[in-house]
Protein backbone atom coordinates (compact mmCIF):
# COMPACT_ATOMS: atom_id res chain seq x y z
CA UNK A 1 0.00 0.00 0.00
CA UNK A 2 1.46 3.69 -0.43
CA UNK A 3 0.35 6.90 0.70
CA UNK A 4 -1.91 7.60 -2.43
CA UNK A 5 -4.29 4.43 -1.64
CA UNK A 6 -3.76 5.25 1.90
CA UNK A 7 -5.07 8.73 1.31
CA UNK A 8 -8.18 7.01 -0.47
CA UNK A 9 -8.58 4.61 1.97
CA UNK A 10 -8.66 7.04 5.06
CA UNK A 11 -11.19 9.11 2.28
CA UNK A 12 -13.62 6.60 2.12
CA UNK A 13 -13.33 5.34 5.85
CA UNK A 14 -13.91 8.53 7.27
CA UNK A 15 -16.01 9.82 4.64
CA UNK A 16 -13.84 13.28 4.21
CA UNK A 17 -12.59 14.85 1.02
CA UNK A 18 -9.64 12.88 -0.81
CA UNK A 19 -7.41 17.07 0.03
CA UNK A 20 -8.28 16.48 3.37
CA UNK A 21 -7.41 13.06 3.59
CA UNK A 22 -4.08 14.12 2.27
CA UNK A 23 -3.53 16.53 4.79
CA UNK A 24 -3.88 14.84 7.86
CA UNK A 25 -1.59 12.14 6.38
CA UNK A 26 1.00 14.49 5.25
CA UNK A 27 0.82 16.52 8.32
CA UNK A 28 1.01 13.62 10.30
CA UNK A 29 4.09 12.27 8.64
CA UNK A 30 5.72 15.44 8.25
CA UNK A 31 5.64 16.36 12.21
CA UNK A 32 7.02 12.66 12.61
CA UNK A 33 9.96 13.94 10.23
CA UNK A 34 10.28 17.14 11.59
CA UNK A 35 10.92 16.08 15.34
CA UNK A 36 13.20 13.45 14.39
CA UNK A 37 15.41 16.02 12.08
CA UNK A 38 15.82 18.19 15.47
CA UNK A 39 16.79 14.84 16.81
CA UNK A 40 13.48 14.52 18.92
CA UNK A 41 12.43 10.85 19.41
CA UNK A 42 8.41 9.73 17.98
CA UNK A 43 6.13 7.47 20.00
CA UNK A 44 3.33 6.85 18.27
CA UNK A 45 1.62 3.76 20.91
CA UNK A 46 0.27 0.75 19.15
CA UNK A 47 2.15 1.59 15.90
CA UNK A 48 6.10 2.03 16.51
CA UNK A 49 8.68 4.20 18.23
CA UNK A 50 11.75 6.13 16.43
CA UNK A 51 14.81 7.67 17.93
CA UNK A 52 17.76 9.26 16.30
CA UNK A 53 21.10 6.41 16.52
CA UNK A 54 24.40 8.42 16.32
CA UNK A 55 26.62 5.76 14.35
CA UNK A 56 30.38 5.94 14.81
CA UNK A 57 32.84 5.92 11.98
CA UNK A 58 34.27 2.44 10.70
CA UNK A 59 35.87 0.46 8.22
CA UNK A 60 33.70 -1.45 6.37
CA UNK A 61 34.40 -3.35 2.66
CA UNK A 62 32.91 -2.94 -0.93
CA UNK A 63 31.44 -6.22 -1.36
CA UNK A 64 31.71 -6.34 -4.87
CA UNK A 65 35.54 -5.74 -5.03
CA UNK A 66 36.46 -6.47 -1.41
CA UNK A 67 38.06 -3.18 -0.97
CA UNK A 68 38.10 -1.27 2.45
CA UNK A 69 36.20 1.81 2.91
CA UNK A 70 36.37 4.40 5.72
CA UNK A 71 32.26 5.14 6.40
CA UNK A 72 31.63 8.30 8.29
CA UNK A 73 29.88 8.70 11.25
CA UNK A 74 26.15 9.00 9.95
CA UNK A 75 22.52 9.40 11.99
CA UNK A 76 19.69 6.96 11.27
CA UNK A 77 16.34 6.96 12.75
CA UNK A 78 16.15 3.46 14.64
CA UNK A 79 12.78 1.89 14.34
CA UNK A 80 10.76 -0.11 17.03
CA UNK A 81 8.17 -2.05 16.49
CA UNK A 82 5.04 -0.62 18.87
CA UNK A 83 3.64 -3.93 21.22
CA UNK A 84 -0.08 -3.75 19.49
CA UNK A 85 1.27 -3.78 16.01
CA UNK A 86 3.81 -6.61 17.25
CA UNK A 87 1.32 -8.66 18.24
CA UNK A 88 -1.27 -8.04 15.68
CA UNK A 89 1.09 -9.23 12.60
CA UNK A 90 2.76 -12.25 14.16
CA UNK A 91 -0.25 -13.94 16.12
CA UNK B 1 11.80 15.47 24.47
CA UNK B 2 9.07 13.04 22.88
CA UNK B 3 6.82 13.52 20.27
CA UNK B 4 3.53 12.02 20.89
CA UNK B 5 0.62 11.29 19.12
CA UNK B 6 -1.72 13.90 20.98
CA UNK B 7 0.69 16.61 19.84
CA UNK B 8 -0.14 15.39 16.17
CA UNK B 9 -3.55 15.44 16.93
CA UNK B 10 -2.61 19.22 18.22
CA UNK B 11 -1.19 19.95 14.79
CA UNK B 12 -4.41 18.60 12.47
CA UNK B 13 -6.73 20.10 14.73
CA UNK B 14 -5.15 23.71 14.44
CA UNK B 15 -3.71 23.21 10.82
CA UNK B 16 -6.64 21.78 9.48
CA UNK B 17 -9.69 23.81 11.42
CA UNK B 18 -11.00 20.46 12.74
CA UNK B 19 -12.27 20.11 16.16
CA UNK B 20 -10.21 18.03 18.93
CA UNK B 21 -12.63 15.05 18.34
CA UNK B 22 -12.78 14.92 14.36
CA UNK B 23 -8.71 14.99 14.50
CA UNK B 24 -8.75 11.97 16.86
CA UNK B 25 -10.78 10.02 15.12
CA UNK B 26 -8.74 11.13 11.60
CA UNK B 27 -5.58 9.87 13.35
CA UNK B 28 -6.87 6.91 14.39
CA UNK B 29 -8.63 5.63 11.67
CA UNK B 30 -5.39 5.96 9.63
CA UNK B 31 -3.45 4.35 11.78
CA UNK B 32 -5.52 1.42 11.98
CA UNK B 33 -5.45 1.12 8.26
CA UNK B 34 -2.16 1.26 8.50
CA UNK B 35 -1.69 -1.46 11.33
CA UNK B 36 -4.73 -4.06 9.57
CA UNK B 37 -2.58 -3.61 5.91
CA UNK B 38 0.60 -4.82 7.81
CA UNK B 39 -1.25 -7.27 9.43
CA UNK B 40 -2.30 -8.73 6.31
CA UNK B 41 1.68 -8.97 5.51
CA UNK B 42 1.33 -6.17 2.96
CA UNK B 43 3.78 -3.16 2.99
CA UNK B 44 3.05 0.24 3.58
CA UNK B 45 5.18 2.85 1.58
CA UNK B 46 4.80 6.62 2.58
CA UNK B 47 6.69 8.35 -0.16
CA UNK B 48 9.04 10.86 1.57
CA UNK B 49 9.28 9.45 4.73
CA UNK B 50 10.08 5.57 4.54
CA UNK B 51 8.56 1.95 4.29
CA UNK B 52 7.64 0.18 6.80
CA UNK B 53 7.68 -3.98 5.37
CA UNK B 54 6.53 -7.03 6.91
CA UNK B 55 9.81 -9.98 7.15
CA UNK B 56 9.11 -13.57 7.62
CA UNK B 57 11.59 -15.11 10.18
CA UNK B 58 12.21 -18.92 9.92
CA UNK B 59 12.21 -20.95 13.17
CA UNK B 60 15.84 -21.53 14.12
CA UNK B 61 17.69 -22.99 17.23
CA UNK B 62 17.96 -20.49 20.30
CA UNK B 63 19.87 -20.47 23.67
CA UNK B 64 18.20 -19.09 26.76
CA UNK B 65 20.79 -17.03 28.13
CA UNK B 66 20.18 -17.63 31.65
CA UNK B 67 20.48 -21.45 31.39
CA UNK B 68 22.12 -21.97 28.62
CA UNK B 69 19.71 -24.37 27.78
CA UNK B 70 19.05 -24.78 23.71
CA UNK B 71 15.57 -24.14 22.16
CA UNK B 72 13.70 -24.18 19.40
CA UNK B 73 12.54 -20.45 18.37
CA UNK B 74 9.38 -20.34 15.93
CA UNK B 75 9.36 -18.88 12.85
CA UNK B 76 7.59 -15.55 13.46
CA UNK B 77 6.78 -12.18 11.55
CA UNK B 78 8.28 -8.89 11.84
CA UNK B 79 7.75 -5.73 11.12
CA UNK B 80 11.04 -3.48 9.63
CA UNK B 81 11.55 -0.16 8.59
CA UNK B 82 13.53 1.60 5.80
CA UNK B 83 13.61 5.02 6.05
CA UNK B 84 13.54 7.19 2.47
CA UNK B 85 16.54 9.42 1.31
CA UNK B 86 14.53 12.61 2.01
CA UNK B 87 14.08 11.62 5.56
CA UNK B 88 17.58 10.38 5.86
CA UNK B 89 19.32 13.73 4.25
CA UNK B 90 16.76 15.60 6.75
CA UNK B 91 17.93 13.53 9.86
CA UNK B 92 21.90 13.50 8.77
CA UNK B 93 22.35 16.94 6.42
CA UNK B 94 25.87 15.60 5.38
CA UNK B 95 25.34 14.19 2.20
CA UNK B 96 26.24 10.18 1.34
CA UNK B 97 29.50 10.41 0.01
CA UNK B 98 28.87 8.84 -3.85
CA UNK B 99 25.59 10.91 -4.14
CA UNK B 100 26.70 14.60 -3.63
CA UNK B 101 23.74 17.12 -3.80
Amino acid sequence: MNKLELISALKNEANISKSDAAKVIQIFFDSMADAMAKGERVEIRGLCSFFVKNYKSYTGRNPKTGEKVTIKPKKLPFFKCGKELKERVDY
Amino acid sequence: MTLTKSEIVDKITEKMGLSKNQSVDLVEVMLELIKKTLENGESVLISGFGKFNVKAKNKRMGRNPATGDQMLLDARKVITFTCSQKLRSLIDPVPPPKKGK
